[in-house]
């Protein structure tokens, strides 16, 4: 190996790197811990404003209501994003075909400003009361994409022939899918929906167009919260989301790792 | 030696009350503008081994997914034991086929992958185990049952892909390029493996290599394709013995050909007069040939006699001169010059060791053949 990959040089970058990206997340923590309730000042270890959040019935709504959107909006673009996927890269050449894959993947560079705007005017449109139906759906609008793009890379190396020997084999179309493609490209599938949770529950501008007065998120209501003043309360649940978004990276990385183990055995 | 026994009486293609399992008539696939079919007809017969060679591009793999219903023609008929599967989708198809890549089912076991096609049938479930065993007992897998496909070996994959596509019992099996992925030794043993179990299984085989080798071991028939059309159907020796063409015959093994006009002889015999100042070259052939047509003669290697003495009583006599000798171990293989300056091979079996090897580089030789050891082809 090569020590000068060590140099001084790597070293410095390597640390004012991380700490530019994680050092303002390891004070949030630390002050969460607070024993006082002056944001800026340490008075000792304390986890009394994680007790505090749990009798907090307004946040703890808007975790309901984080969780219910997260899952559900993450499931159906799983399911719609895959299907896309699925027809793009199955049905070969047609009329428009490049058209329709760049308006799949469009969302993706959307100012989500616009995103969100669009949606609202939408849902006025059709007298769709705002409320956690409409953030789902907003929500899978945008995450479906994402999904989309993470299933499309494992079915462009997916070996057709596997599908063409299920048919062979006795399988109606769906059949083969279900019991053949599906199996085979589920690492890809489910590290889809992970990332559609975690986007799910990251997202603050595009729910606060399309929530109402009766359901908010935690990003918004963290957001509305700190306007009125940082509070150790709120160091404590961005802690919690903190957790709950690093585990879904390190699943959504392990599943992509499968998905790399699975790729070799697949011929 | 059973099998070839078993090849001298087994020729339904000659017996016109036999009906064929599968009937091509007038098949004609395009891509586009692409025509990779074209115009297609033929015959294949029940419990054949027929064998499809032709190099690469040719439409092998497109004929075998026409049978196996992956693609529909875009003209003509398929017939499948006197049904028109044109419009019959794969799945309710009594054909399998194993695929050149083996499509293995990663995420099943061996037994798994065997008796995925069963579960999908009509078969009784009680039935199922003792079906599957049948099939890795025939392929010598037993003991593999509980494996993955990454876990085996390419000959142990290529095995468990028969045994899989042959569970069903289809009517008709397809084999794409089935021992491509093996390195010669295992092929070989293969072939003979594959001879076996279609003999012991009574299932039609339709074979698809660009082996000639192979073609000839394996098959009953062998059909030569060149772009889309088929260019010769018959057996492994006619169509080595009496190719239809310049194409077949360089095809298939190692031929000279000489450029000539025709002349007719009373007796069905032909002179071919290739060279000013030469003595013409006698010969026969299977097609009616025109008096003085532009032809070619072709003759393998191993048809042509070497000598220092003039034979005497031979249709055919020639000098040559020794360029070079590929010792091939069993045989020699000479490279000669002909007085007119043209290349031609000939091949003779070593009897002796090579310390006694009688030619060498630059020896004038007599090269001879019979009158019928060449065939007359009217191109
Ligand atoms: N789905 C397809 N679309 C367009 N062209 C194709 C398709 N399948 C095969 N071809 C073309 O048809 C020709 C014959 O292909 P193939 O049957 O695979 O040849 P072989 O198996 O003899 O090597 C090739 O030129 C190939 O490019
Ligand atoms: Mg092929």
């Amino acid at each position: 190996m090569n020590q000068s990959r060590f140099s001084w040089f790597n070293a410095t970058s390597l640390t004012f790197g991380f700490a530019f990206l994680y050092l303002p997340m390891l004070i949030l923590v630390i002050y969460s811990f607070n024993e006082s309730r002056l944001v800026t000042v340490w008075a000792g270890f304390s986890t009394k404003w994680y007790g505090k959040l749990l009798q907090n019935d307004a946040f703890l709504d808007a975790a309901w209501v984080t969780l219910n959107v997260g899952i559900w909006s993450s499931t159906i673009a799983t399911v719609l994003g895959t299907m896309a996927a699925y027809v793009m890269v199955r049905s070969g050449r047609f009329l428009g075909r490049e058209l329709f894959s760049g308006m799949i993947y469009a969302p993706l560079v959307m100012p989500e400003v616009i995103t969100g705007l669009a949606l609202l005017l939408f849902f006025l449109a059709i007298g769709l009361d705002r409320g956690m139906v409409t953030i789902i759906l907003a929500h899978t609008t945008f995450s479906m994409c994402y999904v989309s793009v993470v299933v499309t890379s494992r079915l462009i190396t997916f070996d057709q022939s596997l599908e063409d020997a299920a048919l062979d084999l006795g399988c109606t179309p769906f059949d083969a899918f279900r019991s053949v493609t599906l199996p085979i490209i589920a690492p890809a599938v489910i590290s889809g929906w992970l990332l559609a949770f975690t986007l799910s529950l990251d997202d603050l501008v595009i729910a606060s167009f399309t929530s109402g007065p009766s359901s908010t998120t935690l990003p918004i209501k963290v957001y509305s919260a700190v306007r009125m003043g940082v509070s150790p309360e709120i160091n404590a649940l961005s802690t919690l989301m903190i957790g709950v978004v690093t585990a879904g990276v390190v699943a959504f990385s392990l599943a992509s790792r499968k998905i790399m183990i699975n790729r070799k055995s697949d011929f | 030696m059973i099998k070839q026994q078993a090849h001298t009486i087994f020729e339904p293609w000659l017996n016109p009350t036999e009906k064929p399992i599968i009937q091509f008539k007038n098949v004609t696939k395009r891509f586009g503008d692409y025509t990779a079919i074209e115009n297609l007809s033929l015959d294949i017969y029940s419990k054949e081994f027929f064998a499809l060679l032709g190099p690469s591009g040719c439409g092998k793999t497109t004929l075998m997914r026409l049978l196996a219903g992956f693609e529909a023609p875009s003209e003509g008929k398929i017939i499948l034991d006197n049904i028109d599967i044109v419009n019959v989708p794969p799945n309710m198809r009594e054909v399998n086929m194993m695929f050149q890549s083996y499509a293995l089912f990663p995420h099943l076991n061996v037994y798994d992958n065997i008796a995925f096609g069963l579960r999908r049938s009509t078969m009784n479930k009680a039935d199922i185990p003792d079906r599957v065993e049948e099939m890795l007992r025939l392929t010598q897998l037993v003991p593999l049952a509980k494996r993955k496909p990454h876990q085996i070996s390419g000959g142990q994959r290529q095995r468990v892909a028969l045994a899989r596509s042959l569970a069903k019992a289809p009517k008709l099996l397809l084999l794409d390029e089935p021992l491509g992925a093996l390195d010669k030794k295992l092929r070989h043993e293969t072939q003979f493996e594959l001879m076996d179990i279609q003999e012991k299984t009574g299932t039609t085989f339709v074979i698809v290599t660009h082996d000639q080798e192979e073609a000839m071991t394996v098959a009953s028939r062998v059909a030569v394709m060149d772009e889309g059309k088929i260019v010769q159907v018959a057996t492994p020796d006619r169509i080595y013995e009496t190719p239809n063409s310049i194409y077949v015959a360089d095809f298939i093994g190692d031929v000279n050909f000489i450029k000539g006009k025709s002349q007719i002889l009373e007796d069905n015999k032909i002179l071919v007069n290739w060279a000013e100042g030469q003595q013409p070259i006698i010969g026969t052939s299977e097609d009616r040939i025109d008096n003085g047509a532009d032809i070619t003669f072709a003759i393998r290697p191993e048809k042509v006699t070497i000598s220092f003495e003039e034979p005497l009583d031979i249709a055919n006599v020639f000098k040559g001169k020794i360029l070079d000798i590929a010792y091939l171990g069993n045989i020699s293989t000479y490279h000669l010059e002909l007085p007119t300056g043209q290349n031609f091979k000939a091949q003779a079996t070593n009897t002796h060791r090579i310390e006694r090897r009688t030619y060498t580089w630059n020896d004038e030789v007599w090269l001879s053949w019979t009158d019928t050891a060449g065939v007359i082809l009217s191109e």
